[in-house]
């Protein structure tokens, strides 16, 4: 079982959904980059091999009794992670869009700011990282959105490559969105008062499956997001803004 | 509209008879069976007393009886739809919960059976 070691107490959860081209590459990855963490992929009922090839290149395994979708597997990380007494966890898709070479820096951000959420950032800096025409206007639309909300700019709010510490964990365990987590997980950080940062990242293509994310679900994705968003906005917590919450 | 009237409460005296049986046979639980009985209910009485009806339709300002009682029906629907929404995401945010309990629980017991081995 996945016990936290110092010097950091760092778990690498690996959310993933039929992904057994990847997903051993993306552990293996991880344990090289970063030897003291300890990976946890959450398998989210796949109906390939994507359980048997992440045990073989070394990962302990969370599998879903059922299909729950990201933000279910991503909070069940969050919860075990916090009963186990983690205090940190960054979150790697199991696509292989990530490179494990940066979770080192996101972690060294959120030790060194403390902030409760370091998320990995593909245009933070102008680092050739590229998506999408499509993409790039929703990330862009987001932006625009949620830059009065948060009070400072989002450069990269799709971003699943992301990093929180314990006072985070303690929320996200209690209360996370379901679906298409990214930008509404920042809304209920937000709510109270936490801080985020954003590192330079640079992401790959994906090697293997598929987005969950098609141009048919783009219009549904908007719409979700927005009125998760706003529904957040108004759960706001008054306390927190008289800078009395805890 | 006589006729109207007469396939309504045939309607009702149906979905009355389906909603109880089905409680009988356990296929529905009584405390989601009582906003259908209800509502067959209102339907019946309502397409069988024509004077209850016309006020009905006096007080909401439309030409005709019938046309009140479909409008009634309709709102009810919806209502009812609104009612299943609230209990199938109460339904849904359950079950994902327990769904990480249950996960959580036997990677726990997996990790022990394999400390012992």
């Amino acid at each position: 079982m996945i016990r936290p070691q110092a010097p950091d107490r760092l778990l690498v959860i690996v959310p993933a959904l039929n992904e057994e081209g990847a997903i051993g590459q993306v552990v293996r990855e991880v344990k090289e980059f970063v030897p003291n963490a300890q990976v946890l992929v959450i398998d989210d009922s796949s109906t390939d091999s994507t359980v048997k090839v992440a045990r073989a290149a070394g990962a302990d395994v969370l599998p879903m009794p059922h299909h729950l979708g990201v933000g279910g597997c991503v909070q069940a990380g969050y919860k075990l992670a916090y009963e186990l007494g983690f205090d940190y966890v960054i979150r790697v898709d199991g696509d292989g869009q990530h490179q494990a070479s940066d979770i080192p820096r996101i972690m060294d951000r959120l030790k060194s700011t403390g902030a409760e959420m370091v998320i990995g950032s593909r245009f933070v800096s102008d680092n050739g990282s590229r998506t999408g025409a499509v993409r790039s206007l929703g990330i862009g639309f987001f932006r625009m959105v949620l830059r009065p909300i948060l009070g400072k700019a989002v450069y990269d709010p799709t971003s699943g490559f992301v990093g929180v510490n314990r006072r985070a964990l303690d929320v996200f365990s209690r209360s996370f969105p379901l679906e298409y987590p990214e930008i509404e997980a920042l809304v209920v950080l937000q709510r109270r008062r936490f801080r985020f940062e954003e590192v330079p990242c640079r992401f790959r293509p994906r090697t293997s499956g598929r987005s969950s994310i098609t141009a048919l679900k783009s219009m549904y994705y908007i719409v979700h997001v927005l009125l998760g968003v706003f529904i957040n906005v108004l759960r706001w917590d008054r306390r927190f803004h008289r800078g009395n919450g805890g | 509209m006589d006729r109207l009237l007469n396939v309504t409460t045939a309607v009702s005296g149906l979905l009355l008879l389906i909603v109880l049986f089905s409680v009988r046979r356990a296929h529905i639980r009584v405390e989601y069976s009582v906003s259908w009985l209800l509502a067959a209910l209102v339907m019946l009485v309502l397409s069988r007393a024509r004077p209850l009806l016309d006020a009905v339709r006096k007080l909401m300002g439309l030409p005709d009886s019938p046309l009140a009682l479909f409008l009634l029906a309709g709102a009810v629907a919806l209502i009812m739809f609104f009612r299943f929404s609230i209990v199938l995401s109460h339904l849904r945010d359950d079950n994902v919960a327990l769904a990480q309990r249950v996960a959580m629980l036997e990677y726990r017991l997996r990790s022990i059976g394999e400390h012992e081995s």
